[in-house]
């Protein structure tokens, strides 16, 4: 069987590129290949990852330059056509300002930059990248970000939660979303979310650094096993 | 001859601004109590090479929106100024 090729997408900043490489390496029938910003090849990928980091500084705004990057526009068309595509943290905030999700982040109510371990729940089980959890399950899964306060209108954030497409919350431990709960400020305790066509995710937490035992947590190796069970038709 | 487009990007007021915060507690702790809110944003200068003042400022406003700001959580204000 031939191997399935996932591009994961390094702009000038990423730091969380190799590990994502190394998530997706670690299933057998997947091969990363790390596509560079100023290309426009997506070399055969059938589903993309916008890794974490600080792309070009997180000059302006986080991800707001990335997402005029040549790569990025062929990552425009490709979720338009349907593909998969995932973005983690930074990878996260340029899927927002591309417009490929609603919404907008900004800086952590407390002001500081959150480096973590963090109870969330995959509130939506149905879609690509989660139909391996339980929605009463609590994951562990660190967060680390300075930007991660998630906000959008009123009205769009109704239209979100009417439409299934809020797929991570933050909880406690015992998997209540409280406001104690929340580590940086988004509204209604939303860590993901995804685009109505289900075929675009966004998360601040990163499941990559919670795909090895030696990591401390398992809990993201199953949002990567979802996805790749969905694009291998398994 | 060219335009100097200054433009200046600010957090909307239903937006946290923590940098603000923190700057209005470091003036506070300063001891200026008269001092009552503070709030941060960008300025950004750009040089744009167009003749007239309205190509100018369709320019000036579109780049505002496409990348200087981000409408969702941002507002921004446009001057323009002719420089020889």
């Amino acid at each position: 069987m031939s191997e399935i090729i996932v591009g994961v997408v390094v702009f000038p900043g990423s730091n969380c590129d190799h590990d994502t490489e190394h998530a997706v390496a670690s299933f057998s029938g997947l091969k990363p290949v790390m596509l560079w910003h100023n290309d426009h090849d997506l070399q055969g990928a059938k589903a993309i990852i916008l890794p974490g980091g600080f792309s070009y500084g997180d000059y302006l705004r986080a991800g707001s330059i990335a997402r005029f990057s040549p790569i990025m526009q062929e990552v425009i068309d490709f979720a338009g056509k349907g593909f998969p595509v995932l973005g983690i943290c930074n990878g996260f905030q340029v899927l927002l300002e591309s417009g490929l999700l609603e919404g907008a982040l900004s800086r952590n109510r407390d002001k500081k930059f959150l480096c973590s371990r963090t109870s969330i729940r995959a509130v939506n089980c149905s879609t690509i990248f989660t139909t391996l959890y339980k929605e009463a399950e609590v994951l562990s899964i660190p967060i680390a970000h300075g930007e991660g306060n998630y906000f959008a209108p009123p009205e769009v954030i109704e239209s979100l939660e009417e439409h299934d497409q809020v797929v991570f919350k933050y909880t406690d431990a015992q998997g209540l979303v409280t406001d104690e709960a929340n580590p940086n400020g988004s509204l209604r305790n939303i860590a993901g979310i995804i685009n109505r066509q289900g075929n675009v995710l966004g998360l601040m937490p990163h499941p990559e650094r919670a795909n090895d035992k030696l990591l401390g947590s398992l809990d993201g190796r199953r949002l990567f096993e979802s996805l790749f069970r969905h694009i291998s038709g398994a | 001859m060219p335009y100097l487009a200054k433009i200046k990007v600010t957090l909307r007021q239903s937006i946290l601004d923590v940098q603000g915060k923190a700057v209005d507690h470091a003036l506070k702790n300063l001891g200026y109590r008269t001092v009552e809110s503070t709030r941060i944003g960008k300025y950004i200068e750009v040089t744009i090479n167009e003749e007239g003042i309205v190509e100018a400022e369709r320019i000036g406003n579109e780049i505002s929106m496409k990348l200087l700001s981000n409408p969702v959580m941002e507002n921004y204000s446009l001057e323009l100024e002719h420089i020889n």
